[in-house]
């Protein structure tokens, strides 16, 4: 075998471990998901073999599962915005501070130590009605009776936020990082305020980085089910939910993974299309 | 008559033979090269073939003050007296359940302390139901014949569980909003009372949302005549509710912290929450929601191991234990048995053990409607 043969097989044998476990871990459960979604759940709730379009096509064209699927869209497009909005700023500190930016990063990471649900679970603590916060406000003499904040569509996108605001910092972070600040300061010798000098210098580099971690929060957002079953009200489901209740409760597998094919192909289109303006590798980056 | 040799003997021989010079060194390093091979390509099937030598059962309940008990007054003591583990595991709800055993490999799941007959009948249904020697558990007769029956009458006259406990789902309220006088009056008409809006709770269960909403629109629970009325009960307390709890715990975290005033509830885990001095009053409505647990063997388990543990759980000094543990009267008769001074206070008990004054879900009612409506449960839940 040749040199270059040889060169060009090595990648290939060190990935495989990886490719295999992508393959075995991801690929097959996902064909079988497709498998499943041409089957049908019969009456005492065993699944009929077969190529059936049925859950297909209850799914593509009732109306139920569009305005959930709407509605998550929207609710993960809120929390992506509340994120970015609160991340930036964040970001932008550790990005410039003077100091250790190790510790501060440590403290960002911190929540991660802690599991997800207990993370979304604490806000129950925190707003019910017997909570921190409606208690200070009634020691403090603001309010004589607590007031009701929990289980509705807010308290599901302020558990989301929580739960994301760390993905859109530490992208942040790795754009602003890597702007020479030498730039702003020449942007300020020509004459610019720092306000300016953020806005057409700073801010339009960072935009990577910002639309790296808006990817990430808006596509967790959009497939959690956790959040909204723990800080929900009756109503407040997101999509995720539906394919809960139709492989849990309905025992209705079938349908179910339709309904997660149709959610992974929503969101799999969106991460197409930010390949196809600003690519992965800024992704990558915030990853890494 | 041939004797069965074992492995070890096997070995033991061939050695002999190599060290007697009969057998020369490669031909048995070959053998036993041969013989490992042989032990790596069968061990993973070994454990069906040794399904008898068991070390250990899973066990699957509804976890909290229930798991509790069970571990202390049932699993420990077993253990210690068989030497067999017991790997208990916890679920929030039936059809949560049933979705892992379907995914499991058979086996891995062993017994389930499963609620209702329709859930007994579901998983009969699906073939996962197993045939109990019911020679080998002789604390079953110690069992309230009706509860033994209509399990009997699913499965075709045998037994793949046993009753273990009976309680009711009845309408549980903070006494400090809601009087005893107020709630009798209303009964299930509390859960829709606009005055209690934002203060009213229930189970995301589809079946007791029906139920309740068949009481609240005057109809028989195993009957529902006019289903659209029944549904719109249900939209109308899901407009009032603050929420739909999904786990004991939670429905006792939800009055217990004052989120909500009303909602139906558990009755052992009602008894819990006044056992620890929260000011809460529970009654069950005309028709109220009764229901038997019973320990179920899934098909694949080890059964004389499970068998052992269900008599040993059925024994009256472990299930009275139990029964004042998770606060729901044992399925062991009255009359037969002396329950003890706490069973006879508890919710829902009946001292002549025919259990005549509680309304049971009819299984073939309701696993005939389960595939509509819990879907369209899922729908009015969400608004619909």
């Amino acid at each position: 075998m040749s040199v270059e043969a040889r060169e060009a097989r090595q990648p290939w044998i060190l990935l495989s471990p990886a490719l295999t476990a992508v393959a075995l871990l991801l690929f097959v459960p996902l064909i079988f998901i497709v498998i499943y979604s041409f089957w049908l759940r019969t009456a005492t709730g065993a699944d009929e073999v077969g190529f059936f379009l049925d859950n297909w096509q209850e799914a593509l064209s009732d109306a139920f599962y569009r305005d959930i699927l709407l509605n998550t869209l929207k609710i993960a497009a809120i929390t992506t915005f509340v994120c970015a909005v609160m991340g930036y700023p964040a970001a932008y500190f550790i990005a410039r501070a003077k100091g250790n930016k190790v510790i501060l990063l440590l403290l960002l990471m911190l929540p991660f130590w802690i599991s997800y649900i207990i993370r979304t679970m604490s806000w129950i603590n925190i707003l019910g009605v017997s909570g921190a916060l409606n208690s200070a406000l009634i020691w403090l003499g603001l309010i004589d009776d607590p007031i009701q904040m929990l289980y509705n569509e807010t308290t599901v996108i302020l558990g989301l936020v929580h739960f994301l605001l760390p993905f859109m910092v530490l992208n942040v972070f790795v754009s602003l990082d890597g702007i020479d600040t030498n730039l702003e300061d020449a942007a300020n010798s020509l004459g610019a305020t720092r306000w300016q000098a953020f806005l057409q210098v700073t801010l339009p580099l960072s935009l990577p980085g910002l639309a790296a971690g808006g990817l990430l929060c808006f596509v967790l957002g959009a497939g959690t089910y956790i959040t909204p079953l723990v800080l929900g009200g009756p109503s407040d489901a997101m999509f995720a939910n539906l394919v809960f209740e139709a492989i849990i409760t309905q025992l209705n597998w079938p349908l179910g993974s339709a309904l997660s094919l149709m959610l992974l192909a929503v969101l799999g289109a969106l991460v197409l299309i930010y390949n196809r303006y600003l690519g992965m590798a800024q992704l990558m980056k915030g990853l890494g | 008559m041939t004797k069965k040799m074992d492995n070890t003997t096997r070995y033991e021989r061939l050695r002999e033979r190599y060290m007697n010079g009969d057998l020369d060194r490669r031909s048995f390093l070959g053998l036993i090269g041969a013989a490992g091979l042989a032990y790596g390509v069968t061990t993973p099937f070994a454990r069906y073939a040794n399904a008898q030598t068991v070390s250990q059962v899973r066990f699957d309940g509804w976890g909290g003050v229930v798991s509790e008990a069970f571990r202390e007054h049932a699993f420990d003591p077993y253990t210690a007296k068989t030497g067999i583990e017991v790997v208990d595991g916890t679920f929030g709800g039936g059809d949560e359940y049933l979705s892992r055993v379907k995914a499991s490999q058979e086996g891995e799941y062993n017994i389930a302390h499963l609620s209702g007959v329709f859930d007994y009948a579901r998983y009969h249904n699906l073939g996962l139901s197993a045939e109990l020697n019911e020679d080998n558990i002789p604390n079953l007769e110690f069992v309230i014949p009706k509860l033994v029956d209509v399990f009997r009458k699913v499965s075709d006259g045998k037994l793949s569980c046993v009753p273990y406990d009976y309680g009711t789902t009845g309408i549980a309220y903070n006494r400090k909003h809601i009087s005893d006088e107020e709630a009798k009056e209303k009964g299930a008409m509390l859960l829709i009372d606009e005055a209690y809006k934002g203060k009213i709770a229930g189970w995301s269960d589809w079946r007791t949302r029906l139920w309740y909403a068949a009481l609240q629109t005057g109809q028989d629970p195993n009957n529902i005549e006019d289903i659209e009325a029944a549904w719109d009960a249900v939209r109308k307390h899901r407009d009032l509710s603050l929420k739909y709890w999904g786990s004991g715990a939670e429905l006792m975290s939800l009055l217990a912290e004052e989120e909500i005033y009303v909602t139906e509830g558990w009755s052992g885990r009602i008894y819990a929450l006044q056992e620890q001095g929260h000011d809460m009053g529970y009654i069950d409505p005309p028709n109220g929601m009764g229901w038997q647990e019973c320990l179920f063997v899934i098909k694949g388990s080890p059964m004389e191991a499970c068998e052992e543990l269900l008599n040993f759980m059925l024994a009256p000094e472990t299930s009275i234990a139990v029964a004042e543990g998770q606060n729901y009267p044992p399925a062991l008769d009255p009359q037969k048995v002396d329950l003890g001074d706490k069973i006879p206070t508890l919710p829902a008990f009946d001292p002549t053990g025919k259990l005549d004054g509680l309304t049971f879900a009819d299984p073939a009612y309701w696993n005939g409607n389960e595939q509509e409506w819990s879907k369209t449960f899922g729908r009015v839940q969400k608004g619909y």
